[in-house]
């Protein structure tokens, strides 16, 4: 493998304390050497002067539909999304079909990420068999299988029966795992195609109350209470929910929470076109919702970024508003929405957006070589991007297979230009690397 | 004028005026014997409907043949697109393919004609749209209106019922607040809907003391789905605390005037006997449907560039 020195860049890296401007060399998949004024020796030098230099970023919610549903998407078009976005590792939701609630199909998932060397993609589990919300799924042979499954959810929904909930967080404690749960208390969001509110009186469309999110969140807190369990809340979109999460953290739970780049920046006010590519679950919130949650990711009390990349046909979003299925893509645009908005608006520093989307999701998946530090000797699982690049969403060059992106047209600010996959490079200037020795890496 | 009409917000209050004072012209030609214009020969009309509303359809029909146009009916089944996510997109491809160039959309799903509009060329015009909108019944509603008081201008409006389903509702409210009436929202609390401050609106739950103060009392169609919905505990406790009889009539003002946008459940929203009193315009909001809809098509079809003046009718 070519050795690779990244130089004169910006390394802004939260979990080795590191922001200045230094080369980067990379020999053998692994950092070599960290400094100012590096031999390149043999490397292959690359000119990344004035851009940013970070470890790779972390997605603990992405949805590959491998196996089920491959013209939508595949765990190779996800994996390739994920390089032109700078992420080195996905977490797959298990809401595909066959469903990923046996040891077979999250072996299969991860073994064809590996294949792959993309990108790390980290099969999650489903808590229940064939997300019924009946029976507990084989957590345990997941947990232990070569996939080492780590993260157990049911999303697309919540589990709605609090005591199988429970059984299912005690029994995964048992094997170190984590509770993740789409936060929904159905008898209440039932029938519901947006957020509840002025927008969808005046749209004449039903409506999920904010409230339906916040009664499943507290409920599952209570039982992370009772339990002892890792929790964490998948894509949080209401103001009380992060209040809910903040009093958790600060009862000492071991509760966890992220958010996504939609709910982050977008409202319901989006819906006023009845435009499918903005309708997702849990739905676009109202301004207030979102400037409660902006103001809990600056603080902390929401941990992480993730993207919910949620790739649907295009047949199927040219629907009537309510035949359409929920769900957006996000992974080649999250950069882009969360540089502009949160990082230009003020919200956050260029540390702040690293450590949200890199250091602290590869801290809640576990996952060793991810998310810095980048050091001496650690995978070189990195991302380089121009912090003030603008660029316009041209859905037709996503190396997702689908299209439903609510920024089709928009400028966004801040745009990869390398993404460095244990010590390889997998993406350069928007395009994915053919160069890939497919099962070098597994 | 517009190129399309999904929502009664696309009109200012000059161009409601225009519509309403050219459906005067239009009214006329209703009462003649030979009750056709040749002002849209030539052209073609097509009512797209996934819903089924033999009366709304029926309207625009004559309508249309009354200008002359020629007219297609296309009759989807909503729950087949729905269910099966057979492609509401090619239904209007295959319109536009034929080259119609108004479609009349009639659909269960709100926000359907909105996607219709961004699929075809021609013009779309909503004929009710799932709880959303139903535009062309607040304008003829308006009409209705004003042949009865000289202006909208400080007019008191209720309307009273199932608001939260209500795609009349939403129409009527935005068209008479922009006219400049009052408008008071009567229903159960669990049939308005969330968040509606930003209506303009007032809001109230006892008909009776509400009632004394209206020049209008406009009365909403209220359906058996709603009590297994929970959302009231019967038909028949609706109809005691917020049906129309004859007692409460009484109450009105001796001007004031009752409507409704059919079909009525008698004996629910409105007692039979008062359906049929001599302030009850309910036949007249029909009769008007045909003119206020020959009004708008003559309008955003064939007067795209014509002074009103030209209409070659009276
Ligand atoms: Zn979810």
């Amino acid at each position: 493998m070519a050795d690779i020195l990244l130089r004169g860049g910006r390394l802004v890296d939260p979990a080795g304390e590191a922001d200045a401007t230094c080369d980067v060399l990379i020999s053998g998949g692994r950092i070599e050497a960290v400094g100012t004024g590096l031999d390149p020796g043999r490397a292959e030098v690359i000119d990344v002067d004035g851009a940013i230099v970070a470890p790779g970023f972390v997605d603990t919610h992405v949805h590959l539909r491998e196996p089920g549903r491959e013209d939508e998407e595949t765990i190779a078009s996800g994996s390739a999304a994920a390089v032109l976005g700078g992420y080195t590792a996905i977490c797959a939701m298990p809401n595909t079909d066959p469903v990923c609630d046996n040891a077979a199909v999250a072996e299969k998932v991860a073994a064809t990420g590996s294949f792959l060397g993309l990108t790390q993609v980290i099969p999650a589990g489903s808590l229940t068999q064939g997300l019924q919300g009946k029976h507990l799924a084989a957590i345990g042979e997941m947990a232990t299988c070569n996939a080492r499954v780590r993260l157990f959810t049911d999303d697309g929904h919540g589990v709605q029966d609090a005591r199988l909930l429970r059984r299912a967080m005690e029994y995964l404690k048992g094997f170190g795992a984590i509770c993740a749960e789409h936060c929904d208390d159905e008898s209440l969001s039932e029938g519901g195609h947006m957020h509840e509110g002025e927008y969808s009186s005046r749209l004449g469309l039903r409506g999920q109350p904010a409230e339906a999110e916040e009664l499943a969140l507290a409920r599952d807190i209570v039982l992370a209470r009772l339990t002892g369990a890792r929790f964490h809340a998948l894509h949080v979109s209401t103001a009380r929910s992060v209040a809910i999460i903040r009093q958790a953290k600060a009862d000492g739970l071991p509760v966890t929470a992220e958010a996504t780049p939609h709910h982050l920046t977008l409202t319901d006010a989006c819906l006023v076109d009845y435009d499918t590519n903005f309708k997702v679950n849990p739905p676009l919130r109202s301004p207030h919702d979102v400037e409660v949650l902006r103001a809990g990711l600056a603080d902390g009390t929401i941990d992480n970024i993730a993207t919910d990349h949620a790739p649907h046909a295009a047949q199927e979003k040219e629907a009537e508003f309510e035949a359409a299925p929920p769900g957006l893509i996000g992974l080649e645009t999250a950069l882009g929405v969360i540089m502009g908005e949160l990082v230009e608006g003020g919200l956050l520093t260029l540390g702040d957006m690293v450590r949200r989307m890199s250091t602290t999701p590869a801290r809640i998946l576990g996952l060793e070589g991810q998310g810095g530090p980048v050091v001496p000797g650690a995978w070189a699982n990195l991302v380089v991007f121009d912090p003030g690049a603008r660029w316009t969403v041209d859905p037709g060059k996503f190396a997702s297979r689908c299209r439903n992106c609510p920024w089709a047209g928009k400028e966004l600010v801040g745009r990869v230009l390398l993404t460095v996959f244990q010590g390889r490079v997998v993406g350069r200037d928007g395009q994915v690397s053919t160069a890939a020795p497919l099962g070098a890496f597994a | 004028m517009i190129k399309h009409l999904l929502s009664i917000d696309q009109l200012s209050p000059s161009q409601i005026e225009l519509v309403l004072k050219t459906a005067d012209s239009f009214r006329e030609v209703g009462t003649r014997t030979i009750k056709k214009v040749p002002i849209l020969r030539g052209r073609t009309v097509c009512n797209l409907f996934f819903e089924s509303s033999t009366r709304t359809r029926i309207s625009f029909e004559l309508a249309a043949k009354r200008l002359s146009a020629d007219v297609i009916n296309f009759t989807g089944d909503a729950r087949s697109s729905l269910a099966k996510g057979e492609s509401f997109k090619d239904t209007a491809q295959t319109l536009q393919a034929m080259g119609v160039d108004a479609i009349v959309v009639r659909h269960s799903s709100a926000g359907a004609p909105h996607r219709l509009s961004r699929w075809v060329e021609a013009s779309v015009i909503n004929a009710g749209d799932g709880a959303h909108e139903h535009p062309t019944q607040a304008l003829l509603d308006l009409y209705s209106i004003r042949e009865h008081f000289p202006s909208f201008d400080g007019l008191r409006v209720g309307i009273v019922g199932d608001i939260l389903h209500s795609r009349v509702a939403r129409s009527d409210v935005a068209a008479l607040t922009k006219m400049g009436s009052q408008v008071t929202l009567v229903a159960p609390p669990t049939l308005i809907p969330p968040a509606i401050d930003s209506w303009g609106a007032e809001i109230s739950y006892d008909l009776e003391e509400v009632l004394p103060k209206l020049d209008v009392v406009y009365l909403l169609r209220v359906q058996k789905e709603r009590q297994n919905e929970q959302l009231v505990p019967s038909l028949r406790e609706y109809a005691t605390f917020w049906g129309l009889d004859r007692r409460r009539v009484d109450l009105m003002k001796p001007e004031a005037i009752i409507m409704h946008p059919g079909p009525m459940n008698r004996g629910v929203e409105i007692a039979a006997d008062v359906a049929d009193l001599e302030r009850s315009i309910i036949i007249d909001q029909v009769t008007n449907g045909v003119a206020v809809r020959m009004s708008l098509l003559y309008l955003m079809l064939g007067a795209a560039d014509r002074a009103l003046e030209e209409v070659p009718v009276g």
